[in-house]
């Protein structure tokens, strides 16, 4: 039988859904927090310390297995990734925008209650 | 060999239909890196986070290309023209 090898596999994916669930506000990013090491993933560093909510991040400049796993995991071909609550969130640039309309705010409110 | 600004416009020409479109090249020249700002009507009742999941995959075979895609506006017609007619009112006060 034929396989796409492409596929994500069953136990990755049930390792990424624990990992993207292990914190209300997780950002996969190249670099850390106080390194970050692309502009894009410095934006949304930022964004995340003005809105004085606790979030995780994780540097997938040193894992090469979880940055392709999470490409297919939320059907994102780049980084950063923000997840809210265990749900894909965006990018860079939807990070930008949900912070000027307000949802930004909201659905990180939101995840903070549930 | 990039991607040309070019063949960016006319992959996101035929599949989304824009009303408007402009792609400007951020690389200086050597291909990989772009901002987009797309109108489409295909927009219409999605969130952001799909249309720009729309915008990606219209640029499935470019985006191998691409080190860096910007997306600053994917709007619906009707948000379009409600932005600029904030953005004419805002010149005229």
């Amino acid at each position: 039988s034929f396989r796409c090898f492409s596929a994500i596999s069953p136990e990755l994916k049930t390792t990424i859904d624990k990992v993207v669930s292990s914190h209300k506000v997780i950002l996969f990013m190249k670099g850390t927090r106080d390194f970050p090491q692309c502009g894009f993933s410095n934006t949304v560093v930022q964004i995340l310390k003005s809105l004085n909510v606790p979030f995780e991040t994780i540097n997938i400049l040193e894992n090469e297995f979880l940055r392709q796993g999470l490409k297919e995991y939320s059907s994102w071909p780049t980084f950063p990734q923000l997840y809210i609550d265990g749900e894909f969130f965006g990018g860079c640039d939807i990070t930008i925008e949900a912070l000027k309309s307000g949802e930004l705010q909201e659905t990180v409110e939101k995840a903070m209650c549930s | 060999m990039g991607v040309t600004k070019e063949e960016l416009e006319s992959s996101l020409t035929s599949k989304l239909s824009p009303i408007h479109l402009e792609v400007v090249d951020t690389s200086g020249g050597c291909g990989a890196s772009f901002v987009v700002e797309i109108v489409s009507a295909q927009f219409e009742g999605k969130r952001l986070l799909e249309r720009h999941r729309m915008v990606n995959a219209a640029l499935e075979k470019e985006m191998q290309e691409i080190h860096a895609l910007s997306i600053t506006k994917a709007l619906t017609p009707e948000q379009w023209k409600q932005q600029k007619d904030s953005e004419n009112s805002q010149a005229a006060a």
